[in-house]
Order: structure tokens, then C-alpha cells, then sequence
């Protein structure tokens, strides 16, 4: 973990907490485009198919043969610094909070020019940089322009590191901390440096592998949390919801029955109320106090991460009531991120495939490991993406889904 | 090579008028372009009816453009354009108008550039100046045109070896002009030293280097040599006028405009050389840009604008007298206004009428126009000689 970033003041209580600007978020339909790929953590640009010309801003046609017929392509990032310049005064508020700003005029390796944030790292022009495409905290896609060699972690520049959502110094709330993937989660934010974890239980007598261990460790307070009972949810936020940056809401029921699997719909119900309803739950309480803090300092509320399933995209019969509610928990995330955006909060969403857990028990592999989720919710969060599917099975239906959805519903239910 | 254009016999620049500049206003748009367009008649001594062309350029027009303007301002007009192309509005607007009158479209075109400055109204216009400004620049800073000339200020110095102290030279001596002309915004003389330790905007540029946004209007009227012998009006002869837009689109950085294609074409049609002009009349919203058009206009090869900044004096009894009323940078920077400013002082040195400091025996004067940041660099081009009759 790089030095450079360093520990953040205590807050002096007397100054008023400052309200949280954002970055311009206008964009023409058009340039939206960059957001498909800077929701993953890709740079993809235009690319013509009639003739491979690529092309930025992006337009409407291809700048050289006119062809309307453009995709959204992968570029090599790799690119020349041509000329830089530091803002000293910006027209914007965002932007005044924050300067001196340092910007970079790049020539793209595929032969376009571009403005990006420029990392402190990245030597004078003319110099070789990388261009990735991250999310800013108005949650719109924009480049950055960092070092082509050495240590690049966007969460330890000083300045870009407002682009990520980085768990170092910061108190994060684990709302199911028992579970395979909450212990892990719990071990992996702090190992990624934050201050404290609120690890949510409930179900006290339960005492599964591991927890003991989890409940031990420095740094970490239990909290009763029942997501299901809204009154458990209210009182827990009453108490430290004014505190947590982050929420990783790891809180899911998982039963693995197809529609006609169980008569009635209890399971379903169940489902529903700790996947969508808790959620809704967790976001009533703690939303709206968080986005009031998102401008709290160098490390105020910066995150709400979900653990969703892939099978949010499109449902795995199988799997059929809780496929379902995960499409639900699915849709009022959206909402979530739409709200929060206006605090320059970001909400992550994680697609895993089967997690190698005891509801996936029956499921061929590859599973993934409880471990490997938590290892990529904090890659998010040090990173600036809002979608993640992590592991093969997530990335293969990811792909499917993309490419033609109606072929993924018949290949899910064979 | 595009077949040669016919050239501008006949045509007539005269009446150069200024709207008196305001940092900020409350007044909209159309009361400069008002206050324009009654100096221009009465100045002409003619009534409105009698203006049968109008060619508009502003910013702030908005919701209207030039249409709404002839009901506004009571025209019926048989020829009308608008030309939203900020810095370079002025020498296209000319070039139309001068097409206009020698067809007999229009005997008396107005050319009117006008905008008015609200407080905030300059950041609004910078954040969605245009579609690729508001997609890939603004978002980036929110610096406005300042960073984009960041980058080729710096760029430029790297590459060419300019210092601050040049860029300063020509800021100091235009403030020394417009010390005399009396619509200039800035009113107090300019120290090199000053200059080079103003608060820095967006490194390298400092303070002095960017245009100040203000309220005005800039106008002329175009018409034949004949009708304005008739009316009794001084005028200049247009000689040749050249435009161009989105050129060297494959320059990583812009280093050279859209000057360049057509300049022989420029001086070809009147029929003189760099080495006749008396006086050059560049748009200055930044230092730079101004040597971009000394080297891509032909008074020095292109590098070698720091040098000849360091050879020469630019006040307008100097070696080359340059931006004679002060130009945008010490008048101010009244929106599309600025692209008119040049041809408007440039009228009045060669007919005699200036406000301010005076080149003595001025025939030629050229002007130059630069307009339209719409991404990482200027998209619209264009230069003009007019003569003394």
C-alpha cells in the first residue's frame, strides 16, 4: 500500500459539513457510449466497422468514410503525452474544491487526440501514458492518463483517487458479516486499510466455520442487524448511520428451487424480503443520511456495494424464485444509483456466477470462492467501476447476454 | 488546387462603429446589436429601411437568431445571414456580405457582432459550447477555453522555444495601444513584470494571457465603392479575404491554422505581399494564437514567432504595428464581438478614423480571424486585406 495517501484530519465538529458538488454530467447520447465500457473498467471507443477508422469525441458518423455503422471497441490504452497544463481556476465548483488540477493532451496509440486527467505520476510531456476510462463522481465515463510503467494504483494518487471509492481510512458497514462471503469481505477491507467494520449479524446462536476468528479481529464491532426487520435496520442506522462510508450489503437468501420445485410462495417471499425488500430496507435508512455526508472530508461516504447474482441478467430456472429476486434487488439498485449519484455516492453492483457455497452445492464448477467475491468487491471499490462480474461463469454469461439475451434464456434453461 | 475565386473589385467596408464595452450587463443581446445597428445609419446617414442586407454573430442571441432579429429591430431585409463562428465571425460575415453586394443581392449589408455578458453567463456558454466541448473538454477540468490554450501555449514554448517574456512583450505593447483608444475595459498600463507574475490560470498561461468575457458590439457596413462615394462615406477597398475551417485535422496539436492553405490565395488577390501590410489586426483571446497568425499569415517562418516578437516592437507607432486599439486582451472580449474588433479598428487606420493610437500612412491592413474551440482546437480560420482608396 502506497504512502502517499495519508491519514485524513479528525473532522472539527464546529465547521459545517460540506454538501457534496459533482463534476459536469451533461453528455450528448452519443458519448454515453463510453460508459458501456467504463462501467467494467474498459476503454472502448468507436470504432468503424466499414472501414476501422477510430475515432473520438464520439459522433454520430465515422469522421473518415461517414459509415453510420460503429462499435464500441477495446483500445490498447497505450498513448503520448503530447502537452499538459495544471488548472489553477476551474468554472466549476467541483473542480474549484480541487484545483490545482493537472490535465493531459494525449495522442492515442490508434491515432486520436484526447483530454484526460493526467496522474501526478506521469512524467512531463512528452511522455508515454495509459489511458483508462473510469467512472467520476457524477458517475459519467472520463479518461485518465496514468504512468505507463510503475506504480499506477488509481486509489493512491492523491488527486484520482476521488475517482475511486478506496476503503483505506474509511468505516465500512458489512450487513451480513456471518455468511462464507461477509467473513470474507470483512478480512478483505480490512487488509485493504479500513479504519473499522461494522459486521452486521443476526441469528446470534448461529456460530458457522470461521466466525469465531472474524468476530475477534481488531478493528471489527458487531452489530445485530436483521434486514428483514425494519425496525432492526432503523436502529441500527439511528445509532451509526451518520458514521459508515461504505455499505457492502452482503445480506442474500438463497434456495435453489425451479418454479414448480415447492407449491406456494413462501420461498419466494423469503427471498424477496432479504434480497429486494432488505435492500430497500438498508437503503431507506442508511441513504439518505449518507448522502449528506458525501462530501464529509477526504474520506466521507463514498460507496454502496451489492452483492446481486448473474442470474439478475437473465434467470437460471433452476434457481427460478431467487433468480427472481435478485432481478428485483437488481432494479431497485439501479434506482439506488440514481439517487446517490446526486452525492457523488457510487453503488456497485456484483454479478458473481454460483458462489462455492452450501446452496450451490449441487452445481458443477466453476464456483467461486467466497474469497475470490470479496476480492473483487474491494477491487472495485480501489478501482472506479459500478458493474462487476467476477469469476468465468459470470463473464461467459455476461458475454452471452450481451451478444443476443433471447439465446441465453434458452441456454439457461436446458 | 481549388480553382481561383473571382476577386472583391468594388467593394466597400466603411462606417466602423463600437458599442462602448461593460464587464457585465443586464441588457440582452439585441440592445447591443440595437445600439450597433442605429450607430451604422446614422453614421451612414441613411435610415434603416435603407439597409437591405443583415449578417449577425452572437452568442447570446438565444432563443432568436438573425431572423427574429429583423422583426426585433423592424428590417425587412432581402438578403440576411447569421454566422455562428465566433472569432472568425467577422472576416466570413465580410466575405458574404461582399459577395452579396457584387451579385446585387444586397446594396447596404449591416455586419453586426454583438453579445451581452450576464454574471454567469460565460460559464454556461463554455459548458456546452459545443457537443464535443460538453462531451470530452468540460467535464475535464471545467477550465473553458484556457485549457485548451494551455496545451498549445505549452506545447508551442517546448517546441519552439518561446518564453513568457515574448508572449508578455505583445500583451504589454497592445495594453500601450489601448491605453489611447478609449472603449478599452482596461485603462491601466501593463508592466512586463506584472505581466509575468500574475496569478497563474492554467499553467502556463497567467492572468494577462486570457481575454476578460465582456458586454458590446462591433459593426461595419458593406456596400459598393460607388455607393459609398455617393453617400460621402470614407471607406476601405476589401482586397482579398480567405476562409477556411477544420484544417490539419491530423495535427496531434495545433500548431499551425488553417492560414496556411490559403494565404498565397490571400495576398495573390491583393495583390501585395506581408511585406506591404502596415498593420496587422489578429484575434488575441490568447497570446499564442496571435503568433500563430504573425507565422501562418507569412511575416516569419513557422518556430520562428519568438524571434520575431524579440526583433520588433508591436505599439502602433512600432516596427510592426499589431492589434493598434489594444485588441480583445486589453479592450476586452465582448463574445462573437471579438472576431469583428480587428476589421472594425482596421477600417479606421486605413480611412483615417481612428479612435486611439494611429498608424501614420497606413494602406494595408490585414486582419485575421480565429474562431470555434469545439474540441482541442480552433475550427474556423479566416483573413482579410483592406486598403486605403
Amino acid at each position: 500500500m502506497s504512502e502517499t495517501i495519508k491519514r485524513p484530519k479528525r473532522k472539527n465538529p464546529i465547521l459545517k459539513t460540506r454538501a457534496p458538488t459533482l463534476p459536469p454530467d451533461r453528455r450528448s447520447r452519443i458519448a454515453l457510449g463510453l460508459v458501456r465500457g467504463a462501467a467494467l473498467g474498459n476503454l472502448e471507443l468507436q470504432c468503424c466497422v466499414a472501414c476501422g477508422a477510430v475515432q473520438y469525441p464520439p459522433r454520430e458518423a465515422c469522421v473518415r468514410c461517414l459509415s453510420a455503422e460503429l462499435e464500441w471497441t477495446v483500445m490498447s490504452g497505450r498513448g503520448e503525452l503530447v502537452s499538459e497544463t495544471t488548472l489553477r481556476h476551474s468554472q466549476e465548483l467541483f473542480f474549484r474544491e480541487r484545483v490545482p488540477w493537472r490535465l493531459g493532451l494525449v495522442r492515442l496509440a490508434e491515432g486520436v487526440s484526447l483530454v484526460a486527467h493526467l496522474d501526478a505520476r506521469c512524467g512531463p510531456a512528452p511522455s508515454a501514458v495509459t489511458i483508462e476510462a473510469v467512472l467520476d463522481r457524477a458517475g459519467q465515463a472520463v479518461l485518465v492518463a496514468k504512468p505507463s510503467a510503475g506504480e499506477t494504483a488509481l486509489a493512491d494518487e492523491p488527486k484520482l483517487r476521488d475517482f475511486t471509492s478506496d476503503p483505506r481510512f474509511r468505516k465500512v458497514l458489512v450487513t451480513d458479516a456471518k455468511s462464507p462471503v461477509g467473513q470474507a469481505v470483512v478480512k478483505a477491507v480490512l487488509e485493504a486499510g479500513a479504519d473499522l467494520v461494522w459486521a452486521g449479524h443476526c441469528e446470534p446462536w448461529k456460530n458457522p466455520p470461521g466466525w469465531p476468528a472474524v468476530a475477534e479481529l481488531p478493528k471489527v464491532t458487531l452489530v445485530p442487524l436483521d434486514v428483514t426487520d425494519t425496525k432492526s435496520v432503523n436502529e441500527l442506522a439511528a445509532e451509526l448511520g451518520f458514521k459508515v462510508d461504505i455499505v457492502i450489503n452482503t445480506a442474500e437468501h438463497h434456495r435453489t428451487f425451479g418454479i414448480f420445485g415447492r407449491a406456494g410462495v413462501e420461498t419466494a417471499r423469503a427471498e424477496m424480503e432479504t434480497n429486494c425488500f432488505g435492500l430497500l430496507r438498508l437503503a431507506q435508512a442508511f441513504g439518505p443520511v449518507m448522502q449528506s455526508r458525501g462530501a464529509d472530508g477526504d474520506a466521507g461516504a463514498v460507496a454502496w456495494v451489492n452483492l446481486l447474482s448473474v442470474y439478475a441478467l437473465s434467470n437460471f430456472p433452476q434457481h427460478a424464485t431467487y433468480s427472481a429476486s435478485m432481478a428485483a434487488a437488481l432494479s431497485v439498485a439501479q434506482a439506488l444509483r440514481s439517487e446517490m449519484r446526486t452525492a457523488g455516492i457510487r453503488v456497485v453492483n456484483i454479478f458473481p456466477g454460483p458462489i462455492d457455497d452450501e446452496w450451490n452445492q449441487l452445481l458443477l464448477p466453476p464456483k467461486l470462492a467466497p474469497s475470490a467475491v470479496a476480492r473483487a468487491i474491494v477491487g472495485a471499490l480501489k478501482g472506479s467501476v459500478e458493474d462487476v462480474y467476477p469469476g468465468d461463469i459470470a463473464q461467459d454469461w455476461l458475454a452471452r447476454f450481451r451478444d443476443n439475451p433471447k439465446a441465453l434464456e434458452r441456454e439457461l434453461g436446458r | 488546387m481549388a480553382s481561383r475565386n473571382a476577386n472583391y473589385d468594388g467593394v466597400a467596408v466603411a462606417v466602423p462603429v463600437t458599442v462602448p464595452y461593460e464587464r457585465f450587463s443586464i441588457r440582452g443581446a439585441h440592445w447591443f446589436i440595437a445600439r450597433a445597428l442605429k450607430a451604422l445609419v446614422d453614421g451612414a446617414g441613411i435610415s434603416k429601411d435603407d439597409v437591405d442586407g443583415l449578417c449577425v454573430a452572437s452568442f447570446t442571441l438565444a432563443p432568436d437568431s438573425a431572423v427574429g432579429l429583423t422583426q426585433h429591430l423592424g428590417l425587412s431585409p432581402r438578403w440576411l445571414d447569421h454566422v455562428p463562428m465566433g472569432g472568425a465571425s467577422g472576416i466570413v460575415s465580410l466575405r458574404r456580405a461582399a459577395r452579396a453586394v457584387q451579385a446585387g443581392d444586397a446594396e447596404i449589408v449591416a455586419c453586426i457582432a454583438g453579445d451581452t455578458n450576464h454574471v454567469d453567463s460565460f460559464r454556461q456558454s463554455t459548458a456546452s459550447f459545443s457537443m464535443f466541448a460538453q462531451d470530452a473538454v468540460y467535464p475535464y477540468g471545467a477550465g473553458g477555453p484556457n485549457t485548451s490554450f494551455a496545451f498549445l501555449t505549452a506545447y508551442y514554448m517546448r517546441t519552439y522555444g518561446a518564453k513568457p517574456e515574448d508572449f508578455g512583450k505583445l500583451c504589454v505593447a497592445q495594453r500601450a495601444n489601448a491605453l489611447h483608444f478609449p472603449h478599452a475595459l482596461f485603462k491601466r498600463p501593463l508592466s512586463l513584470d506584472e505581466y509575468l507574475t500574475a496569478r497563474p490560470v492554467a499553467d502556463p498561461l497567467r492572468l494577462f494571457d486570457c481575454v476578460m468575457p465582456c458586454a458590446g458590439a462591433e459593426a461595419f457596413l458593406v456596400m459598393s465603392e460607388d455607393r459609398a462615394r455617393r453617400l460621402g462615406l470614407p471607406h476601405a477597398r476589401l482586397t482579398g479575404a480567405i476562409e477556411r475551417h477544420n484544417a490539419f485535422p491530423d495535427d496531434p496539436v495545433q500548431h499551425r491554422g488553417g492560414w496556411v492553405m490559403d494565404r498565397d490565395r490571400l495576398y495573390e488577390s491583393a495583390g501585395v505581399g506581408p511585406e506591404d501590410i502596415d498593420l496587422l489586426q489578429a484575434y488575441d483571446d490568447y497570446p499564442v494564437i496571435c503568433v500563430l497568425q504573425i507565422e501562418d499569415l507569412g511575416f516569419c517562418a513557422k518556430g520562428e514567432g519568438p524571434d520575431f516578437i524579440r526583433r520588433h516592437t508591436f505599439e502602433a507607432n512600432g516596427s510592426f504595428p499589431f492589434n493598434t486599439s489594444g485588441g480583445q486582451l486589453s479592450i476586452g472580449q465582448a463574445g462573437a464581438a471579438g472576431g469583428t474588433l480587428g476589421i472594425v479598428e482596421a477600417i479606421r487606420q486605413v480611412t483615417g478614423q481612428t479612435l486611439g493610437a494611429r498608424v501614420e500612412n497606413a494602406r494595408h491592413a490585414l486582419v485575421s480571424g480565429f474562431g470555434m474551440i469545439n474540441f482541442d482546437r480552433g475550427l474556423c480560420t479566416g483573413a482579410a486585406i483592406l486598403a486605403a482608396t
